[in-house]
């Protein structure tokens, strides 16, 4: 089984005639994802593909054909807007792709969705992928397979490597899903946490921070006390150099200058067993399972 | 992006903060023509995107104009943390009573902008922050609604117990929660906040962050970047949409993502070697991005040898192949090569580089191992 997607899932592309928006919606279709509808104002009763019918809105498009999910791969100036419109049009699950979104637009996204109960994952993530059920983004197919180890990261390329040497090692995934490297995102470690502590299917997760922020040692009390499940982690940027983060004053609120040696002690102390390198990620997985 | 004070006052200034007059100088004789002009006392305080000024010399008091020219020339080309000063702010000097504390930050952790106000002014707040945190007053703002007026009342009758101080404070406050908004800040301060014996509150020193994804459709604030005050090389990587940021060893890194680029230079670290550099050639890449990031790495004189770790998602591998075998062609690299492309079009970027003469890994412990070697032979 796996987390926030499953064989119901319908899924509408808003962005679907762009240049990323088609690329990945063809990849999508290929690894098995049921994508029903695209979303580009304008190009409404065109059809995407000979199999892909496209609306000028969202709402049209989940009222004709009952998408429940949509991916947004808008350029960054319409990608809040985007996002209001699927929170608008009723769908349970948004997943925005696009990067550089400025953090003011998302400081008013964020409450809009919830107040309309649907889940956002990102902005600026790779998206998420249950292997054999479907994909949502842009995490490749090919370096997945299914089994019983759930992911959870902040970043892409790194997810992808993490996830490539697991299955290089046999070791399968229940669900992977990336966050979103950006201050403000919509879906947080504790709530994937959360997810796969309930899902039968994830034995084991493997979650991926980096620098900055205090997400990291959040997830870390959760998994302490609210976790059954083994959790492995590991955290990039033990030689970043420090001073590039946004002044002293974001440290004062959370009371952490969110360096990689303060999560990685966070870690331990809450029973997460930290990986140096990616690949000792295999290890100690391996030995969870 | 940050920008210098004297460009926050501005933006204060339009939107309504009484700011007192400040002029620009860059020489000596500016600063003596910019006194002159106010008479009396002036203050002469270095511009430059680095904080605790005052401590490093950087803040003076001139008491006429032939002063202010001494304290100019003696600001002028000074460094403060590693930046150079080029620029000075001359401003007369105000009669200050009391000095407070008024700033906005984004918070992730709530996931909404907090004012932050203090009676202790004219330190730093981080310092208020450990001794006395309590001096602190927070408030979360709800961003569908906006900073409320009442609430600014509120804070500002925590500072001013006088009614006509805390009336002007609270107007202060919500002008610079409008100014915080409309220049796509992700942090504004002003310290001090004064008031005056004649009952005046002010922003004599004001500070703002932007977040750079807004810059697009700020022109206005777009256009406040000192280039000058930028590293050339991290300018150079910014204009062509990559992130670079340099460090002090000898291993130049390129790497697709931010994540795995730490991890990548993590990873250089763990097997003896030392990064030279942060850099990140971002999602779609096409080969030009990859000549411009071996025409940044290899301007860092430090770098021995060079290591690329690319993870095709989005970025194909043969793009990043093509641009590697073309940056070689048109600029002399002199430097051995590591390189390790896994995912999107690999085979296709494996038979690029085969073709002209470059080895490529598939294992990310493997090329970094290689890459630190390589550095280390080359500087024996």
């Amino acid at each position: 089984m796996s987390i926030f997607i499953d064989g119901d899932t319908r899924l509408v592309v808003q962005g679907i005639t762009g240049r990323d928006g088609s690329f990945h919606t063809r990849q999508m279709i290929e690894y098995g994802t049921s994508v029903v509808a695209g979303v580009t104002p304008g190009k409404g009763g065109q059809v995407f593909d000979d199999t892909v019918p496209v609306f000028d809105t969202v709402a049209e498009a989940v009222s004709e054909t009952g998408a429940n999910a949509s991916v947004i791969y808008v350029p960054a100036a319409f990608a809040s807007s985007a996002i209001f419109e699927a929170a608008d049009a009723g769908v349970d699950l948004i997943v925005c792709i696009t990067e550089g979104v400025p953090v003011g637009d998302m400081m008013t996204a964020l409450p809009y969705v919830q107040e309309k109960g649907a889940r956002l994952i990102g902005p600026n993530c790779p998206g998420l992928i249950a292997p054999g059920i479907g994909k949502i983004g842009i995490l490749p197919g090919q370096i997945v397979t299914p089994g019983p180890v759930g992911i959870v990261s902040r970043s892409g390329t790194l997810t992808y490597e993490v996830i490539f040497q697991l299955t290089r090692n046999g070791i399968g995934q229940s669900t992977c899903v990336g966050i979103g490297g950006d201050p403000l995102i919509g879906t947080d470690f504790v709530d994937c946490l959360t997810a796969f502590e309930a899902d039968p299917h994830t034995s084991a997760v493997a979650m991926i921070g980096e620098i900055g922020g205090t997400d990291e040692q959040v997830a870390a009390e959760f998994v302490r006390d609210h976790m059954s499940k083994p959790v492995v982690g590991f955290i990039a940027g033990q030689t970043a150099p420090p001073g590039r983060r946004m002044g002293h004053a974001g440290a004062i609120i959370s009371g952490s200058e969110g360096t990689a040696a303060e999560k990685m002690n966070a870690f331990r102390e809450c029973g997460i067993a930290v990986a140096e390198r990616p690949a000792d990620l295999v290890g100690l997985i391996e030995a969870r399972l | 992006m940050n920008i210098h004070e004297y460009q926050a006052r501005e933006i204060l200034r339009a939107h309504g903060v009484p700011v007192p007059p400040g002029e620009i100088a860059t020489t000596p004789e500016e600063a003596e023509r910019i006194a002159a002009q106010y008479g009396g006392m002036v203050v002469v305080k270095a511009q430059v995107h680095a904080g605790g000024r005052g401590k490093a010399g950087g803040v003076k008091l001139a008491v006429d104009p032939a002063d202010a020219r001494e304290k100019a020339g003696a600001i002028l080309g000074i460094e403060i943390k590693g930046l150079t000063v080029e620029k000075i702010l001359v401003a007369p000097a105000e009669d200050i009573e009391t000095e407070a504390y008024l700033g906005i930050v984004m918070d992730r952790g709530s996931q909404s902008d907090v004012i932050m106000v203090s009676s202790e002014g004219g330190i730093d707040i981080e310092e208020v922050a450990a001794t006395n945190p309590d001096a602190i007053q927070k408030l979360a703002v709800d961003a569908r609604y906006g900073l409320l007026p009442h609430q600014a009342a509120a804070l500002a009758h925590g500072l001013y117990s006088d009614a006509k101080l805390a009336r002007q404070a609270a107007r202060i406050i919500m002008q610079l929660y409008e100014a915080y908004r409309a220049a796509g800040c992700t942090l504004a301060e002003i310290n001090p906040l004064i008031t005056t014996p004649g009952g005046e509150v002010k922003a004599i020193d004001a500070k703002m962050n932007i977040d750079d994804n807004a810059l697009f459709r700020l022109p206005d604030v777009a256009a406040m970047r000192d280039e000058a005050a930028e590293d050339p090389a991290e300018r150079k990587a910014r204009e062509a949409g990559l992130s670079y940021i340099q460090l002090d060893g000898d291993v130049g890194c390129c790497v697709n993502g931010a994540g795995l680029a730490m991890a990548t230079m993590d990873l250089v670290k763990h097997y003896g070697g030392d990064p030279a550099n942060f850099l990140d050639i971002g999602g779609s890449s096409n080969p030009d991005k990859v000549v411009t990031a071996f025409e940044i790495i290899t301007s860092d004189p430090n770098v021995k040898s060079i290591l690329f770790n690319i993870f095709g998602g989005i970025t194909r591998c043969d793009d990043v192949a093509n641009g590697i075998v073309e940056a070689t062609r048109r600029i002399d690299v002199g430097l051995p090569i590591a390189i390790r492309l896994t995912g999107t079009n690999e085979d296709l970027a494996v038979e690029i580089l085969k073709e002209n003469g470059f080895e490529a890994m598939t294992d990310m412990d493997e090329v970094v191992k290689r890459a630190v070697t390589l550095a280390a032979g080359a500087a024996s």
